[in-house]
């Protein structure tokens, strides 16, 4: 328990801390509103290292967290909604066995901002926003690429051997 | 990286293409209406062809500018933190739109007569 406690604390803040710097630092990828989603890199390594559940406590607190220190109700409402069925589909694309780390962390990208537009068509009441989607899913498909190949690498070269 | 992985790949860019290649099917028709709708409500319609500035009161202090000239919308000026909106081109084609997320302010081109929002082609920035 109490292990669990100080894990959960280190990883929930690692990931606030890699929203924080997207915060400070956009990383501009040419489509607006788009982002790294940097903060996915840990729900990425928690996913392959501890399983669904660990990814998913950090993934959903890390929202809420960072939702009420620099969004609001609707930033989370969004972030939610492409948080969770990213990591669901990651999940089921990790178990399938189908796809390499790369290729599971594209299917969460592209996923994240499906259910995002999915989101925003729900507060918008529009079905205005799913003109977007063409851009939003090429967009995960390279943000889930660079996540997915930083991801790889930090489970070779860290967490093998740690224990964690 | 394993084969399926190039395959998934290849679905999503299909689809993005497909997708785009509908929209600019269905919606490049020349239209002559500025809907605006704030939180999914009709809030006013107006001529694109009406040289006007007015502001929209989207409620507790929250406003977007709207500008129509030269058969062109734009937000010029907005309350909201990041300005995406405002950043965002002029709009004149049907179904193009303009959305402003922290305000809930949808600006769209409509064709005349066309009442709802049916048109899902343009171009939009959200927050």
């Amino acid at each position: 328990m109490y292990k669990n406690v100080a894990k959960y604390g280190f990883f929930i803040a690692l990931a606030m801390i890699l929203s924080y710097i997207e915060i400070l630092i956009p990383f501009n990828l040419g489509i607006p509103g788009a982002k790294l989603g940097l903060a996915n890199l840990v729900v990425f390594l928690l996913l392959y290292s501890e399983g669904v559940k660990s990814a998913a406590i950090v993934s959903f607190l890390r929202i809420l967290l960072v939702g009420f220190t620099f969004g609001n109700l609707f930033s989370i409402f969004y972030s939610i909604a492409g948080g969770m069925l990213s990591l669901g589909v990651m999940a089921l694309c990790q178990k399938s066995k189908l796809f390499s780390k790369i290729g599971v962390s594209m299917a969460g990208g592209v996923s994240h901002n499906i259910g995002q537009i999915l989101a925003a068509a729900i507060v918008l009441q529009t079905p205005a926003v799913f003109y977007y989607l063409p851009f939003l899913l090429i967009a995960g498909l390279v943000t889930g690429g660079v996540i997915g190949v930083l991801g790889r690498q930090i489970l070779k070269s860290v967490f093998t051997g740690t224990g964690l | 990286m394993k084969k399926k992985d190039f395959i998934l790949i290849s679905i999503v860019l299909l689809i993005s293409a497909l997708l785009l290649l509908f929209y600019n099917f269905i919606g490049k028709q020349d239209s002559d209406r500025v809907l605006v709708t704030i939180d999914g409500k009709e809030y006013l319609t107006l001529s694109l062809t009406e040289e006007i500035q007015l502001t929209i009161d989207a409620g507790n202090g929250k406003t977007n500018v709207l500008v129509i000239e030269n058969k062109t919308a734009d937000i010029t000026d907005a309350s909201c933190p990041d300005k995406l909106c405002v950043s965002h081109k002029s709009i004149s084609k049907n179904g193009e739109t303009i959305v402003c997320l922290p305000n809930k302010v949808v600006v769209q081109i409509i064709k005349s007569g066309e009442k709802g929002l049916d048109g899902i082609a343009g171009s939009i920035f959200w927050h």
